[in-house]
């Protein structure tokens, strides 16, 4: 007992050491990259953190960030337990976010809160599951397969969103620029603490929803047992078919989410490219977590902390905020590439040990 | 319509189908060897802001275009020891090189913004760009342009009708045997992924010297992605590329002119349709086109699900 959780908390302390190198060797490759154009890596590393973790504001910037990027893995992890690929959180995002935005103003002023903030969420996650069903079907069936789909969607989606934009949904009274017109008061998602608002109590609910799921019930034993061996699932009778339409809808609302709390809380209306690849950040995060609810969290909050610190980058140092997309870039290639492989300092920190219980140097 | 509408917008279309289709023929080289680079996006821009940071250095478009090839290869050969090294997820790997190339593009390509060039000249063909109607649209284009035909030959031949893309292609559809008939297969995907890039930078560096004429952040705006949805609409073929392109440039040619027209009509259904036409060929044509992807991208594609 006590041996099998020494080997567990082992296993643990091996892959945070490595996840730690991993993020020390992106900094100092982002360093030399820096100093060879000459600029001061201290005066960066500077910026992005103490613009963030250094500042209360931009400290919660970091979690206004990472609520649309925990909606996003979300979607992508969820689905990825059932071994299915869903590259189309960005359209999902986009298409909650036209639902939740034609149902507010559909319903219009004068609804209190607790009627229009309910009506955006089913809108939000009805727009962002619809969009998933259609890519569930098709690979339910068997016609095509899921990544394909989910990816060509997405560029769809945008499209949808910039044709009711410009075109049924716009702001008459806003002829320059193309937008919906401001959504009434009960609508909007009241925000706390600087702009971190409502949608993070439902990304991190979303969040435990998805831990105990997947950890602790029968759905989430037999999703898992269905996506490692669908055939074997199928022939013990699970309802493998039901399970891909659930998963990948589910997927498709969490990420509507993401873009409803976008609109309903940061925005207030809805313009043409509101998102930042929200969407692919997620799949990146949801990857680098390894689909793990506490990773996600981990992640998210890494990559939303790096995306937040790109904006003061381009004030404090007069760099372009897609600096950092380096810095990120060098990250996930350190991580997808286990370069600090977790199985050889596993073992390495087995022999340190061994060593020192031995009294040898 | 009037006929100079007409003119204007397919003379617009040839061009713009231009990145696009070099981009999704490099992609294809790839996507033969099983390999999927879904940060096409980021070469592109690696591609373009080196061709036109080389170009209004040195005074040379040629130079330009050159070192924006060669940055292009060397780029995507960075997900070799990703992908064929480590094998790390494709999709994932793709997407953070694409934010890399975004990240190198903004950060390197800054001293260029606002600057402009004359670019990549166009070169009339003397005699046929006289001829009513299509002279314009076809025959007073850059060599870039014209040179697309050859472009998509020669890579029909180099993947068909060579050893090498024969050893290629076995690669891409089973790799563990084309090892075991003695193919290099770790060599091989990383030429893919060079020749690929190669091709991704010719693409870049057509946009920023021959279309924008300038650099700006982010100058590539999502033709990356089109590419990657290009060479699944044309199944795979390098000769199905270029009539590919045109739809998609087409359709991106008709919205910018119907802008600049200030025309209240919205392009933006018309521009969805190449994405829709191509899901629905995969579905309809999914037999046929299932045989024609290449069978180590299905593992890709379906990560896990063979129980690995």
């Amino acid at each position: 007992m006590g041996e099998a959780r020494n080997l567990r908390f082992l296993g643990w302390g091996a892959s945070s050491v490595s996840l730690v190198l991993s993020l020390a060797s992106a900094l100092v490759l982002f360093s030399v990259l820096l100093l060879t154009s000459g600029k001061s890596p201290l005066d960066t590393y500077a910026s992005i953190f103490g613009s963030t973790l250094g500042n209360g504001f931009g400290f919660s910037e970091i979690f206004v960030k990472m609520i649309p990027i925990l909606f996003t893995a979300l979607a992508v992890a969820l689905p990825a337990r059932l071994s299915l690929v869903n590259v189309g959180g960005e359209g999902q995002l986009h298409l909650g976010a036209l639902m939740a935005a034609a149902a507010a103003l559909a319903v219009g002023a004068g609804t209190p809160p607790w009627v229009g903030i309910p009506v955006t969420l089913v809108a939000g996650m009805a727009g962002g599951a619809l969009w998933a069903l259609v890519p569930a079907i098709l690979r339910a069936k068997g016609w095509l397969n899921e990544t394909i789909s989910t990816l060509l969607l997405n560029y769809v989606a945008i499209r949808v969103v910039d044709y009711f934009v410009f075109g049924p949904l716009r702001d008459p009274s806003s002829s320059n620029v193309p937008q919906t017109m401001t959504f009434a008061e009960g609508f909007r998602w009241p925000a706390f603490a600087g702009r971190i608002h409502l949608g993070i109590v439902f990304a991190l609910a979303a969040l435990v929803l998805f831990a105990v799921v997947i950890n602790r019930t029968r759905w989430g034993y037999e999703i898992r047992a269905a996506g490692s061996n669908p055939l074997a699932a199928r022939r013990h009778g699970l309802p493998v078919t039901t399970y891909i339409l659930v998963v990948l809808c589910v997927g498709g609302a969490l990420a509507g989410l993401a873009g409803t709390g976008e609109i309903m809380a940061i925005q207030g209306r809805l313009r043409p490219g509101f998102s930042p690849s929200y969407g692919y950040l997620g799949f990146l995060v949801a990857w680098l977590a390894g689909h793990r609810p506490l990773r996600i969290l981990f992640m998210g909050f890494l990559v939303a902390l790096i995306a937040t610190g790109g904006d003061s980058l381009q004030i404090d140092q007069g760099l372009p905020s897609a600096t950092v997309n380096i810095l990120m870039a060098l990250i996930l290639f350190m991580v997808l590439a286990d370069a600090w492989r977790p199985d050889r300092l596993e073992a390495r920190i087995q022999a340190w040990l061994d060593r020192k219980s031995r009294g040898t140097p | 319509m009037t006929g100079s509408f007409l003119e204007g917008w397919l003379g617009g279309a040839v061009l713009t189908s231009t990145p696009i289709f070099y981009a999704a023929l490099g992609e294809t080289i790839v996507e033969k060897a099983g390999l999927i680079n879904l940060g096409v996006e980021g070469t592109m821009l690696v591609g373009a802001s080196v061709s036109f940071a080389v170009a209004s250095s040195s005074g040379s478009v040629l130079a330009g275009l050159l070192a924006g090839m060669l940055a292009g290869g060397l780029f995507n050969l960075l997900l070799g020891p990703l992908v064929i090294g480590r094998g790390a997820n494709q999709l994932a790997s793709g997407l953070a090189l694409m934010f890399f190339g975004m990240g190198l593009s903004a950060f390197y390509g800054k001293p260029f913004v606002g600057s402009s060039l004359d670019g990549l000249p166009s070169f009339p063909i003397p005699w046929l760009s006289n001829l009513p109607f299509i002279g314009s649209i076809l025959f007073k284009q850059d060599l870039l342009v014209y040179l697309m035909i050859p472009a998509a030959g020669a890579v029909w031949y180099l993947l068909s009708r060579t050893p090498w893309g024969l050893h290629l292609r076995a690669v891409g559809e089973d790799r563990l045997v084309a090892y075991a008939a003695g193919s290099r297969t770790v060599l091989l995907r990383h030429q893919a992924l060079f020749l690929g890039g190669v091709l991704a930078g010719v693409a870049g560096a057509h946009l920023s010297l021959a279309i924008a004429h300038t650099w700006t952040e982010g100058l590539t705006a999502g033709r990356g992605f089109i590419a990657v949805s290009l060479v699944i609409f044309a199944a795979w073929s390098p000769l199905r590329i270029l009539p590919g392109a045109l739809l998609f440039g087409g359709t991106l040619a008709l919205q910018i002119q119907l802008q600049a027209r200030g025309a209240q009509v919205s392009p933006f259904l018309l521009d969805m349709l190449p994405y829709l036409v191509t899901l629905v060929v995969l579905v309809l044509l999914r037999n046929s086109s299932r045989g024609r992807m290449p069978e180590g991208l299905k593992e890709v594609f379906e990560s896990s699900r063979e129980g690995k």
